[in-house]
């Protein structure tokens, strides 16, 4: 057993489905994670690639996220933005075992390390 | 089934085991299918001892639910009896579950203290149901679904009637619930998650699932979390919901999931996540040591169906005969075992990137079918009422075939898809004959809605308004688009006019008249009887929906917050940083000590960057951040300030001039009035904001000729003005009739704010829509009869009963905490010390 590769973040039933919640990380990017109609979870920086709208914020339809901003479309899955606009914001990769949630560690990290180099 | 078909092969036993001892785990369908395997082929000798917890043989597991129900006996689902262990040399212990594994003796020993060596071990344990961890979930009369015990504690229970309670509503949940109610119970299914099925469904299939439940007469509550189970004299009597509500039960089925069964294998040092892990050939970390079936994880995977154990006990006994073939996965399918009930799914249906629905809605028919496309391969699909295609589907997507040709008639299925020329839907429908029927609600045939478009109609909505072909429930849209252009030519087809979104064929004007014509009364719903093109709408039409509903139904429709842009749902606006502003009401921009006080207050308690006096006059506060909404509210609630809306699509502001009681030309009391209007008008939604002021003099210093409502006070009385705006395009309003009482001014503006909302698109201020009706078209509907207004007035008296609530007290009051709040925090020491 890998001991700490990943973060527990708790009951998956916090999150209603079609919604998302936010967790914000010290020293790091703000992570939205979503929970889809039928029940899929997806963690994405709360930070459009267009104006830095809070994602967690808008409307969740399929596993497509409304910027509730300037309504770009930002897929759950990729980050990226849908349709014309341009632009994706980083994924954190998660998982969901036994009605809890689980961020990769490295993953979190990754975003945080990389914000700040930036 | 060749589930079912015994293999035996006495010559391989007589010959003697050349494979040393194989011992195996899990007397269930993947540890007797892999000897099944093994037997079959060369090489795969070996000496059997199979250990089942069960006390006896092996049978087939997804059958017990039509054993629940009645339809099959135990007897026709066991899969192999005593003599296929007799026949092939097999020892059974069964009833006799295996504690532990010795992996340096390369022992096994029992719950009896039976010893047995291996060679080979085969761990098929399969999973445990998950129970939910609830005060009352030991209680007697709680059972799990998993196999025969508990169906014989189910039918035992069934035998005196009374009431089941089933909480999850998957798969097995809705099987044990189905199976009750044929034995005979009241029963109640509880599912936490809005949709049922929502792992194998959409939204749209979940919602005709649950409605053909309820029409069969089961209680099916979604979104209902459990709280505790109820307990009186020492057993089960009821569930309790988060929410209050209490199911009486006399029995409880706990359906809410599995888990790979992995103790013993945990407990012996193999490597286990979820389930235990194994490669390719279902080898665990002791190469001595393979496993099969649910319990297992395989590529990051466990799986809850039997199709994927066939294939990895395929794989399994290549490997051990030696002729290692490896198992890469599977793709699964779903269908339900209720009688009656057409189901499937399949594949990927979350649809996002570049992935796209093809979707097909038949209301009369109860027929909703989804099919997944990216990158021209089927992806996913979801049916419901009709399956027939659903192996074809299947086949398509597993194989990953390119579907590009077929793309325009894929939805219609194999024959119509397979066809070659009537691909192409339009020849298709060249083909039909003249009297073949085209729009079933209104009985219109193909030689009619031609003869119709021969007669000018070149638009679907000349045609449905000549014809009426296609004008009640809207499902042959796409073959009376298809005749436009077989009978003209595509590029004489004129568009019709916009529709709602790109969702629907439908305008916003059908959308309302079909949710009252045909008593819709949810979104889902709306969808399916509206024949919606995608699964779940979009950002445009679901609140569209939302608000159309609501103001239909009042007091009926419940709210669909999910549905809501985020200003609506959060009770502030929210601003370019991601902070909010907030807007206290201030009756007719009145203030007071108290209030600015508060105000005050509120803005260093917070740090509120910046405060300002708004054009609607009254105060914004801005920079709050979501987490201090309540608290921010608490305060100025204390005040006794309410919510001004400034963020919703509601009335806002009414503006007010001082009016007679301080100014020199004042000729009525427009303060007071514009109080008393505010308060008559606030809290009920609208299709757009909504704007008012009231002028004391026809100087009218608070604008009230650009308002979407506007009084001009004069010394005869009251000039009501409407549909103005100061926005985008400004607009002056029109004037719509004068009256001598603030009583009539009351009224009337409660009856234009009525009609507005009963007839305006949802996001179309006052201005647009009465340039597209006209202002004699309102004017008529406001006083061509006698008691229009009052019954408008009274309409829209009775929506507010349910909205005149202060939406900030709610919050305050603990409503809605999760929308408020942060799930968790991450710290960088935690991520470090890990
Ligand atoms: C705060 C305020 C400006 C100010 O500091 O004075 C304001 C701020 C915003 N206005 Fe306004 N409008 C404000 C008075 C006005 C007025 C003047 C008035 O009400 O007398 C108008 C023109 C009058 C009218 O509406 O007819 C006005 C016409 C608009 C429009 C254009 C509407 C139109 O139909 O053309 C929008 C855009 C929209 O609603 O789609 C808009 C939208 C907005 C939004 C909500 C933009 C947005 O979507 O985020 C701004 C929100 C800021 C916030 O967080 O509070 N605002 N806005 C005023 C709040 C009034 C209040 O107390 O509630
Ligand atoms: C009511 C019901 C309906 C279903 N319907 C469907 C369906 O329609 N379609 C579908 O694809 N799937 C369905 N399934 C799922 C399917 O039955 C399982 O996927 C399948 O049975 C898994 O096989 P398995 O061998 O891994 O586990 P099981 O069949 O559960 O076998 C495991 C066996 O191991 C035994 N065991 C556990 N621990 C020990 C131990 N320590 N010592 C000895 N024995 C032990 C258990 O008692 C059990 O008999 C259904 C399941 C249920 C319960
Ligand atoms: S005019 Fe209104 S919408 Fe435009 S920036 Fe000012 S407040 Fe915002
Ligand atoms: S910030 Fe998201 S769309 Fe503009």
């Amino acid at each position: 057993m890998m001991i700490g590769k990943w973060l527990d973040i708790g009951p998956v039933n916090q999150i209603e489905p079609g919604t998302a919640r936010t967790l914000p990380v010290v020293g790091g990017e703000e992570i939205a994670v979503f929970r889809t109609m039928n029940g899929e979870c997806y963690a994405l920086v709360n930070k459009c690639p267009h104006k830095h709208g809070p994602l967690s914020q808008g409307i969740v339809h399929g596993a497509v996220v409304t910027c509730p901003l300037h309504n770009w479309n930002i897929s759950l899955k990729t980050g990226e933005a849908l349709g014309d606009d341009e632009g994706c914001v980083p994924t954190i990769e998660m998982k969901v075992d036994a009605g809890r949630m689980y961020l990769l560690r490295e993953s979190v990290f990754g975003v945080a390390a990389a914000s700040k180099a930036a | 089934m060749d589930v079912n078909a015994p293999q035996s092969f006495k010559d391989a036993v007589s010959e003697g085991a050349s494979g040393g001892k194989l011992v195996v785990i899990g007397n269930g369908m993947a540890g007797c299918r892999a000897v099944e395997e093994l037997l079959a082929r060369e090489g795969g000798q070996f000496e059997i001892t199979i250990f089942g917890a069960e006390p006896r043989v092996n049978y087939n597991r997804i059958m017990l639910s039509p054993v629940l129900a009645g339809e099959k006996t135990f007897e026709e689902i066991v899969i192999n009896g005593q003599d296929w262990y007799d026949d092939n040399g097999i020892t059974l212990v069964a009833g006799d579950p295996v504690r532990r594994i010795d992996r340096e003796s390369k022992t096994v020993i029992s719950a009896s203290g039976r010893v047995e060596p291996y060679d080979k071990l085969l761990i098929a344990t399969g999973s445990d149901p998950f129970i939910i961890p609830v005060p009352g979930k030991d209680l007697p009369g709680v059972v799990t679904f998993r196999d025969l015990d508990d169906v014989d504690k189910m039918l035992a229970a069934a035998a005196n009637g009374g009431n089941a309670v089933v909480i999850g509503g998957g798969l097995l949940g809705l099987e044990a619930a189905h199976g009750l109610s044929l034995r005979g119970m009241k029963v109640t299914v509880v599912h936490l998650m809005p949709t049922l099925m929502e792992r194998q469904l959409d939204e749209a299939a979940g919602w005709l699932l649950k409605e053909e439940l309820e029409r069969r007469g089961q209680t099916i509550l979604t979104g209902a979390d459990t709280e505790c189970i109820v307990e009186e004299n020492g057993r089960v009597a009821g569930v309790r919901l988060k929410d209050g509500r209490e199911i009486p039960a006399d029995i409880v089925v706990m359906a809410v999931g599995i888990r790979p069964s992995t103790g013993l294998a945990a407990q012996a040092g193999l490597d286990v996540e979820r389930g235990i892990l194994v490669d390719d050939h279902m080898v665990t970390s002791d190469p001595s040591i393979v496993a099969v079936g649910e319990c297992v994880q395989h590529r990051g995977l466990c799986y809850g169906l039997v199709a994927p154990l066939w294939d990895m006990c395929r794989s399994l006994a290549d490997g051990l005969a030696g002729t290692p073939n490896g198992y890469e996965g599977s793709v699964t399918s779903t269908k339900l075992k209720v009688s009656g009930i057409d189901l499937f799914s399949a594949g990927d249906f979350s649809g996002s990137d570049g992935s796209e629905d093809i979707v097909m809605r038949d209301a009369a028919r109860g027929i909703y079918k989804r099919v997944v496309v990216q990158d021209g391969k089927v992806i996913g699909a979801v049916l419901y009422g009709d399956t027939a295609d659903g192996n074809w589907y299947f086949d398509l997507l597993r194989k990953g075939e390119d579907i590009s040709d077929i793309r325009e008639a894929l939805i219609f299925g194999q024959a119509f898809a397979a066809g070659g020329a009537l691909a192409d839907p339009n020849a298709a429908v060249a083909a039909l004959s003249d009297d073949a029927e085209i729009c079933g609600c209104n009985g219109v045939s193909k030689g009619q809605v031609v003869a119709c478009i021969a007669g000018g109609a070149h638009s679907v909505d000349a045609v449905r308004s000549t014809c009426k072909a296609s004008a009640s429930c809207g499902s042959c849209t796409g073959l009376v688009e298809s005749l436009l252009a077989v009978t003209l030519g595509d590029d004489a087809v004129e568009s019709g006019p916009k529709t709602l979104c790109k969702c629907t064929s439908f305008t916003h004007d059908d959308v309302r008249r079909l949710i009252l014509e045909k008593q819709l009364k949810a979104i889902p719903e709306v969808m399916q009887e509206l024949h919606w093109t995608t699964p779940e709408g979009c950002s445009s039409c679901r609140p569209a929906l939302n608000y159309y509903l609501l103001c239909a139904w009042p007091g009926e429709y419940h709210d669909d917050e999910k549905s809501r842009f985020v200003n609506e749902r959060l009770h502030a606006n929210i601003q370019k940083d991601g902070t909010y502003s907030v807007v206290p009401r201030m009756w007719g921009g009145l203030t007071n000590p108290k209030e600015l006080r508060a105000i005050a207050d509120v803005v260093e308690k917070y740090n509120a960057p910046m405060v300002k006096v708004t054009g609607g006059q009254r105060l914004d506060i801005f920079g709050i951040k979501k987490e201090d909404l309540p608290a921010v509210w608490a305060d100025l609630n204390a005040a006794g300030m309410v919510s001004g809306h400034a963020y919703g699509k509601a009335l806002r502001t009414v503006k007010t001039c001082v009016g007679s009681e301080w100014c020199r030309f004042g000729t009525q009391d427009s303060t007071g009035l514009g109080v008393k209007l505010e308060q008559l008008t606030w809290g009920s939604y609208m299709p757009h904001k909504f704007k008012m002021a009231v002028s004391g003099c026809p100087r009218n210093c608070a604008e009230a000729t650009i308002k979407d409502f506007g009084v001009v006070c004069v010394d005869s009385g009251y000039e009501l003005h409407i549909g103005g705006n100061g926005g985008i395009k400004v607009r002056a309003t029109d004037l719509l009739c004068k009256v001598e009482t603030e009583a009539e001014a009351m009224e009337i503006c409660l009856a234009f704010v009525q009609l507005y909302r009963e007839d305006a698109h949802y996001l179309e201020r006052t201005a647009p829509w009465l340039e597209r009706k006209g202002l004699d078209w309102i004017k008529s509907h406001l006083f061509d009869d006698a008691d229009a207004v009052k019954r408008l007035a009274a309409r829209f008296r009775y929506s507010q009963k349910f909205w005149q609530v202060d939406p900030w007290a709610h919050r305050v009051g603990g409503a809605h905490r999760d929308l408020h709040s942060h799930i968790a925090e991450v710290r960088p020491l935690q991520m470090e010390n890990a």
